[in-house]
């Protein structure tokens, strides 16, 4: 048997020098000349251990991490082809403790099997969704989502099954199914991982979905900050169509789907989904009015089913496995598994797939490690730009949308971000002001003007200038883009605002006090 | 100075990108991303050859062009740097690592060095919050940004 070795082509894997490691190892095989197949997988998300190499052995795989470069030789002198150990031996990678308390059910396989080998999905259990959904009716397909509990991965929560129910009884010439994979938010790179390293999970989600709603055609929108995702899916999607799974007859059934992979121009807003729709149809990304709702006037104006990436990509395993196997995991309202990514200054930052219901303290302290400084955690800011900033106080708030919400915050797309104590959270808090001006589309008030006005009023307080009365100001302010703007970003803005002011108000005391404070 | 392709280029350029994009369901945006590829920015005289072909104003393509943070209206340097500033990198240090990189560069954000080696961006989240902070030179990233690592774009965007 020729051996294989596995070496992430992962962007964040990539980042760290899986790239240089690749060419190493390859020039080591070529020197000692020993024929092995190199694979190009996703990464298992255990960024503190990439560039994470892998080796199938007679005894499972065995993995080596993080390589550098200079790391080559010795492993080949180590025998790492047969699992021999070295000081960057791990073992079988599904018993490192980070992987290991995972409960991986939409990541199952990314980081294990070839991302463009479609006999390696097979083997893996790709497919048998599709195939139990084809012998379904749409409505036995919507009715098993909506069963299943899977709720929009996005941010927003929304039933998946219940969208999908309104795009299939809205009549229309042409429906589509569009993903949103504008992950945009900082903290989140699930999105990417799925693109990158299981992107036939995300093509058959996608399919199901149109089987489901009565769609013969989809997109999937992703940010251009997202070059590698973006090579991957399209190579994939030529795959899918060689394969007959894309195609005017879906593996051999009646149905009818094919799908485009169309890429962003650097605008934040529009993973506000109808700013997208009207991104893809060519228009500057303005955040439409609701209603009416993209399940009855979407993309061009037809029926429309606008998902998440997660979402899609959650679908087979529902399929699959059936509605109650998925419902049984989580707690509440918020069911199934959600893949956290924990970000920032962190030991061991990652993404962690676990059902609902983790406390942000285990995630944080037991999963995370605590800080990557070492010094105390200070804040950690859930669900991206436009999430709160949670302190130590509120750990004992368990991850699930509701929790969440009851605690002023939001569990968005699922990334937190860890600060030490070094964090100013007047700065954090005139960032998120900032970050909303630079990135409103523009068409409400609140949000465009709000936000500028917010960046200078916080400049006030900076500057010692009426304090109490500008910090007055400023909640107010929120209070109006709260509940005066037309979507999420300007709406939710106020949460990194108001918690950073809230759970942190030592840091918007005026200079001289801060000062006299230290 | 880089030199501008003449107008007439400009124009049977921008034809064939349309052409190859015309049937697309939406085309303004991947037109507009194949122009970008082509020039390196998307020059002024192909938009009335766009807004003629799509049967829409020239102010509607301005008015995209404009909108999206990624379509230059200027050339930008030989090399591309982009650095992250959003949160995730704030918690790691991003904000001294701009502050050192502009001052190595003697260039601010949005800016090209006067040889037009390169130009530095800002970006907001390139997925890589994992290892943060990150950067992204022509199209290949890099993350866990240091001094010697800094050391390195520097030297290899000046080589």
């Amino acid at each position: 048997m020729i051996p294989r070795i596995y070496i992430p082509g992962d962007s964040g894997a990539l980042a760290l020098g899986a790239e240089k490691v690749a060419k190493a190892i390859a020039a080591e095989l070529a020197e000692r000349g020993i024929e092995a197949k190199i694979v190009r997988n996703g990464s298992r998300g255990a960024y503190f251990l990439e560039p994470m190499v892998e080796v199938a052995t007679a005894n499972g795989r065995i993995a080596y991490g993080p390589v550098k470069p200079s790391d080559v030789k010795s492993l080949f002198d180590s025998g790492f082809l047969t699992g021999g150990h070295h000081k960057r031996w791990l073992g079988a990678p599904d018993k490192i403790p980070f992987l290991a308390k995972q409960t991986r059910l939409t990541f199952a396989r990314c980081g294990v099997t070839d991302p463009l080998s479609l006999e390696s999905y097979k083997k893996h259990g790709g497919l048998n969704g599709l195939t139990n959904a084809l012998a379904l009716t749409p409505a036995a397909i919507v009715a098993q989502v909506t069963e299943s509990g899977l709720r929009g991965r996005g941010g927003a929560g929304f039933p998946t099954g219940i969208k999908w129910k309104t795009v299939l009884d809205t009549a229309g010439d042409r429906k589509y199914i569009v993903c949103n994979a504008d992950e945009g938010d900082s903290g989140t790179f699930a999105d990417r991982m799925i693109m990158e390293g299981d992107p036939f999970v995300l093509i058959e989600g996608m399919t199901i979905a149109g089987i489901a709603a009565g769609a013969t055609k989809g997109f999937v929108y992703v940010r251009s900050e997202y070059p590698h995702a973006v090579a991957v899916m399209n190579k994939a999607v030529e795959v899918a169509r060689k394969a007959g799974v894309l195609g005017a007859s879906v593996l051999g059934s009646p149905y009818a789907f094919d799908m485009e992979i169309r890429v962003g121009a650097g605008a934040y807003v529009c993973g506000e989904e109808t700013a997208l729709l009207d991104s893809l149809e060519g228009k500057r990304g303005m955040v439409r009015a609701k209603p009416p709702l993209p399940a009855h006037k979407g993309l061009f104006g037809k029926p429309t089913v606008i998902n998440n990436v997660i979402s899609l990509a959650s679908v087979p395993i529902i399929m699959d496995k059936g509605a109650a196997y998925y419902k049984d995991f989580g707690m509440g309202r918020s069911r199934g598994t959600i893949p956290i990514q924990i970000a920032g200054n962190v030991k061991y930052a990652g993404l962690f797939e676990a059902a609902f219901g983790m406390t942000l303290g285990e995630i944080v302290d037991e999963i995370g490690g605590g800080t990557a400084t070492g010094r105390p955690v200070k804040a950690v800011q859930v669900g991206g730009p436009l999430g709160a900033y949670f302190p130590r106080a509120l750990f004992d708030t368990p991850f699930d949308y509701e929790a969440f919400a009851a605690k002023d915050g939001l569990i968005g797309h699922a990334g937190i971000v860890v600060f030490d104590d070094t964090a100013d959270m007047l700065k954090q808090a005139r960032f998120a002001m900032e970050f909303c001006a630079i990135e409103s589309c523009g068409k409400c008030t609140p949000c465009r003007i709000g936000s500028t006005r917010g960046v200078e009023t916080i400049d006030r307080i900076v500057a010692g200038i009426e304090p109490e009365k500008n910090l007055a100001l400023v909640t107010d302010l929120c209070n109006t883009m709260k509940f005066g703007s037309l979507c999420a970003l300007g709406g939710f803005t106020p949460y990194p605002v108001m918690s950073s002011i809230t759970h942190f108000p030592d840091d918007f005391k005026p200079a001289p006090v801060r000062v006299a404070a230290e | 100075m880089t030199m501008q392709p003449a107008s007439t280029e400009i124009t049977s350029r921008t034809v064939a990108i349309i052409q190859e994009m015309k049937g697309l369901e939406g085309p303004l945006l991947p037109i507009l991303h194949g122009i970008q590829e082509e020039f390196g920015h998307v020059p002024k005289d192909a938009l009335p050859v766009i807004a003629e072909a799509l049967n829409i104003s020239r102010a509607e393509v301005h008015g995209v062009v404009s909108f999206y943070h990624d379509y230059r209206s200027h050339p930008a340097g030989r090399h591309v740097l982009k650095l992250c500033q959003a949160e995730s990198c704030q918690s790691m240090g991003s904000d001294a690592i701009a502050a050192k990189l502009k001052q190595l560069l003697g260039i601010g954000f949005h800016e090209t060095t006067r040889d037009g080696s390169v130009t530095l961006e800002p970006v907001y989240c390139l997925g890589l919050c994992a290892c943060s902070p990150a950067a992204m030179l022509d199209g290949e990233v890099i993350g866990r940004l240091d001094d010697e690592k800094l050391d390195e774009i520097v030297a290899e965007v000046r080589s």
